[in-house]
């Protein structure tokens, strides 16, 4: 029994040496830059996961590039720009405002000021629209002011 | 007015729908390779079948050549192969191997078994070469051209359409 037991455990533990594991940089202001940048970058082997986040053994290699290029004292502008001299502006979860990007960018506004002008449209037809028929004439208007008035008015003398 | 009424929302409906169209036909994997139309990285590797031996993609310079990243763990890799073999019978175009992230006994073993198409295989191991040249997705092939710049970029396996309608049109026109 305990043989196989530990045949059992032996079996994953060789799954586990699969993946080379990571080892984190000694230096912790290392890995906080790690993590700040690894959070703007698009993993493109699970793209909805940033590099930071995602387990894929290309995130992980990444990582450790980016931890050696810390490491070099290379700034955040360099590493990111190395990131998309190979994978393109699609890694940056912010991509730059480019002439491919102005639909992304500035779709959100067109589309609020297209809003605003249909608002606008609607509110000054609205406005011009003439009064319903059956509406009442100035002189009707006074004589319903006049009947109302004169039934808020306080009762004269005491009642009964 | 009435043409404005009913034209303008028209439009938008079939803009949008032809936004999804077009999207519907797209793969969202695809991601365009910032590489094209520039020189391949540069590098020098151990050689898969001579670990003494280098590879260096200047020693392709002057030709039009096929640089195909593939791997023993990598099941779509299977797919492409036949026709990678196909087209070496063929010396369509001269391919090479970047065997990537694998280990050197597999890798040789997985070409035994399944034919060996490359002119050379260079060995990545810890997958260096395959981050300078933007490698997300194995199998991937980049067309270099005789100055040694990257024309295009197949991500995902070789397939008989890519490589009629648009690899060995590529290649012939680079040679022309």
């Amino acid at each position: 029994m305990r043989i196989l037991l530990a045949a059992f455990a032996l079996a994953f533990a060789a799954s586990a040496f699969g993946q080379a594991d990571e080892v984190a940089h000694p230096d912790p202001r290392v890995e906080a830059r790690l993590k700040n940048i690894g959070e703007e970058l698009r993993c493109l082997v699970c793209q909805n996961q940033t590099i930071a986040d995602s387990n894929a053994s290309l995130a992980l290699d990444l990582r450790n590039e980016i931890r050696g290029m810390i490491a070099q004292g290379r700034t955040d502008d360099e590493i990111r720009a190395y990131m998309v001299a190979r994978y393109g502006d699609f890694v940056l979860y912010r991509p730059p405002f480019e002439a491919t990007t102005v639909l992304l960018w500035l779709g959100p506004f067109a589309l609020l000021g297209v809003g605003f002008v249909v608002l606008a449209v609607v509110l000054r037809r609205r406005k011009r629209i003439p009064e319903a028929p059956g509406a009442k004439s100035d002189k009707q208007r006074a004589a319903i002011a006049a009947l109302l008035e004169s039934d808020r008015a306080p009762p004269e003398g005491p009642r009964g | 007015m009435k043409v404005l009424k009913f034209g303008i929302p028209l439009a938008v409906f079939l803009a949008l729908m032809g936004f999804f169209l077009v999207g519907l036909y797209r793969d969202p994997r695809e991601v365009p390779s910032p590489l094209i139309d520039k020189p391949a990285p540069a590098f020098r590797v151990a050689q898969l079948h001579q670990p003494d031996h280098q590879f260096d993609p200047q020693e392709m310079h002057g030709k039009v050549w096929l640089l195909n990243v593939w791997a023993s763990w990598c099941v779509s890799c299977r797919v492409e192969h036949p026709l990678l073999v196909d087209m070496s019978r063929k010396q369509l175009v001269p391919i090479v191997g970047l065997d990537y992230k694998d280990t050197r006994e597999e890798g040789l073993r997985w070409l035994d078994r399944h034919g060996n198409p490359y002119q050379v295989s260079a060995f990545d191991a810890d997958g260096k070469v395959g981050i300078d040249y933007g490698v997300y997705g194995v199998p991937e092939t980049f067309v270099i051209d005789k100055q040694g710049v990257i024309r295009y970029k197949q991500i995902g396996p070789i397939t008989q359409e890519a490589l009629d309608k648009t690899i060995l049109p590529l290649v012939r026109k680079l040679n022309g």
